[in-house]
């Protein structure tokens, strides 16, 4: 059993970075009709920028959670207003090119000057250790990913569907002519839509440098999982790819105890039997 | 959805003709290259992704689907024609119809899931079901994981040509190339291509004169999957292994790159941008990982100043159609 329960809590963890990453994707794509190819790169850059604040500038992990999503998402703002911006009106593949072009710049960098080897970065001293909570035990860090991710996610719910500007969100979504009109400024609620969706996945990227390593292709294959994650749920609704995240991690960690050979691609699997049966996914708007 | 290409110009004799000279250019070229000491194994290994880039283009060009997982066929066709004629020692006329018999196999399967979602979806879905393939591959015994299938006798095709001559197989190569992109012309130009066409352009209007477009999509995903597995069978004549870089989403991502480079919809785009990305791997290849930073240059640089490609721009700027 005490298995079962480290598999599970793996399986709660990928699924923070699942719902963190398919959440930012979702947000990107309400406002700018883009699917960000280089959200995996992002999500890298995050934990490559806590690597360098720690090593270069000695600022801890705490600072590091928040300035890492701070200055990938400004690197993310400059990326909207240089290029993305560009592309709006033309058929929505190309934002997936640009940003696929993107993902191969950012990550061959990286790679040429770390190559594909991973550095460590260490558990700051509050999360270190573990506490028996009598069935399992549990690593504290693993323990922190899980719930502040978790309430991340929350909040991020909160400011779209419960704010005044998450409500100049949604209208901008729906009509961004009708809200200008109105006299809200919404290329520059676009600009900050983006690097809201970017910060959140280099808040994952910093998250997991801890447990993953810092490592340039770490978001390369992650993001191809995320795309399946977001196929199976559907963009449609913010809480949608909240639980989908977690509950597809969980399914994978499941999967990991009991038939490990399919670990790898029991989510792409899901994808298909979803699309087969339900092909809107499953919080279904059609496309 | 707007227009992925401009491409507005009614199919005239005039635009037959001029395409049937530029192809004739280009076999000859072509032909004349073992004449002129340029490296063979370069321009077969081109000719191959030439191909692949053309089935390609069938989709995105006339069906407007962009594939982010074309890599699937090249690979699985690799690694069934490697496989049949390693092990099962079949001769090489054989061995590339398992390989393109798997590729079509497999073309069915993932296009009767993909095709129930549009546009971007349906991009994201490919490249989920590639990368489940390359995790498949990666674990199954007969594909040797990380070390791939080496060493694959070439043989004699039809017990005639021998191709472990480099010239014979530089011949067979080609004529194998033009045969699939003589195919992929005739199928553009059909009227199940023009039917392609006009779902690419408005694909309500196109239901609403009562075509069936989903079964349009999905045969044009069929044939061009099958063409993608052809140009993976050639390929492991050429190479003389099978791996998993034939499979990873990053050689899905160099299709899609050479017939942007080349020019979406397009006739010869995808072929011009086949040497021109695999030239420059050539190349480039003492800069490392700097190919991989240039390859996402080129890519933004298309996407912002040059969408129509470089037989886009010619054909657009001499108001031809190519």
């Amino acid at each position: 059993m005490q298995a079962l329960y480290a598999q599970l809590l793996v399986g709660l963890i990928n699924g923070s970075f699942y719902a963190l990453l398919s959440l930012g994707l979702a947000v990107i794509f309400g406002m700018l009709n883009i699917i960000n190819f280089a959200h995996g790169a992002l999500y890298m850059m995050g934990a490559f920028v806590a690597y360098f604040l720690l090593n270069l500038g000695g600022i801890n992990y705490w600072w590091a959670l928040l300035i890492a999503p701070i200055i990938v998402g400004i690197f993310g703002m400059i990326l909207e207003r240089t290029m993305l911006q560009w592309l709006t009106g033309l058929d929505h593949l190309y934002g997936l090119l640009l940003t696929f072009g993107i993902a191969l710049i950012v990550q061959g960098v990286f790679q040429n000057y770390f190559g594909s080897s991973g550095l460590p970065y260490a558990i700051p001293d509050q999360l270190k250790g573990g506490m028996n909570l009598g069935f399992m035990f549990l690593p504290v860090y693993r323990g922190w990913v899980v719930i502040f991710s978790l309430v991340v996610c929350l909040a991020t719910w909160f400011l779209i569907e419960k704010t005044r500007l998450g409500a100049y969100l949604r209208a901008a979504t729906e009509n961004p002519t009708l809200v200008r009109a109105f006299g809200i400024n919404v290329p520059r609620m676009i600009t900050l839509t983006y690097g809201l969706g970017v910060g959140l996945a280099a808040l994952a990227g910093v998250l997991s440098a801890p447990i993953n390593q810092v490592r340039p292709l770490m978001g390369a294959d992650l993001i191809i999982v995320v795309f399946a994650v977001v196929v199976i749920g559907g963009m449609g609704s913010i809480m949608g790819s909240i639980i989908t995240g977690f509950a597809l991690g969980v399914i994978e960690g499941l999967t990991k105890y009991f038939y490990p050979e399919a670990s790898n691609t029991v989510v792409f699997v899901l994808m298909v039997l979803v699309l087969l049966v339900k092909p809107t996914g499953l919080t279904g708007r059609a496309a | 959805m707007t227009a992925l290409t401009d491409d507005t110009l009614p199919v005239t004799p005039r635009a037959m003709r001029d395409e049937m000279i530029v192809f004739a250019l280009m076999a000859l070229l072509l032909a004349a290259v073992p004449f002129t000491g340029i490296y063979p194994f370069f321009v077969m290994q081109a000719l191959c992704f030439a191909l692949l880039a053309c089935a390609f283009n069938l989709l995105i060009g006339y069906g407007g689907l962009l594939s982010f997982g074309h890599a699937m066929f090249l690979g699985t066709a690799g690694y069934c024609s490697a496989h049949a004629l390693k092990v099962w020692g079949l001769p090489p006329e054989l061995g590339i119809v398992v390989g393109v018999a798997a590729a079509f196999l497999l073309s069915i399967v993932t296009g009767f899931i993909s095709i129930r979602r549009q546009g971007i979806y349906f991009s994201m879905i490919t490249l989920a079901l590639s990368q489940l393939l390359y995790f498949i591959y990666l674990q199954a015994p007969f594909t040797h994981g990380e070390d791939g299938i080496q060493g694959i006798p070439q043989g004699h095709l039809f017990g005639v040509f021998d191709l472990s001559k480099p010239t014979v197989l530089y011949y067979v190569v080609l004529v194998g190339f033009l045969a699939g992109f003589l195919l992929i012309y005739r199928i553009i130009n059909s009227p199940f291509g023009e039917v392609l066409k006009s779902i690419r352009e408005n694909e309500q209007r196109a239901i609403s004169l009562g075509y069936r477009t989903d079964q349009y999509k999905f045969l044009a995903f069929v044939l061009s999957g099958t063409l993608a597995g052809f140009a993976g069978s050639l390929k492991v004549f050429v190479a003389q292994n099978a791996s998993l870089t034939d499979v990873h989403w990053s050689m899905s991502g160099e299709v899609v790159l050479m017939t942007l480079v080349g020019g979406l919809g397009t006739i010869f785009g995808p072929v011009v941008g086949a040497f021109v990305i695999i030239a420059m791997q050539q190349y480039l290849a003492s800069f490392g990982q700097w190919v991989t930073v240039i390859q996402g240059g080129i890519f933004v640089i298309c996407v912002l100043t040059f969408r129509r490609g470089v037989i886009g721009e010619i054909a657009h700027y001499l108001r031809r159609s190519l």
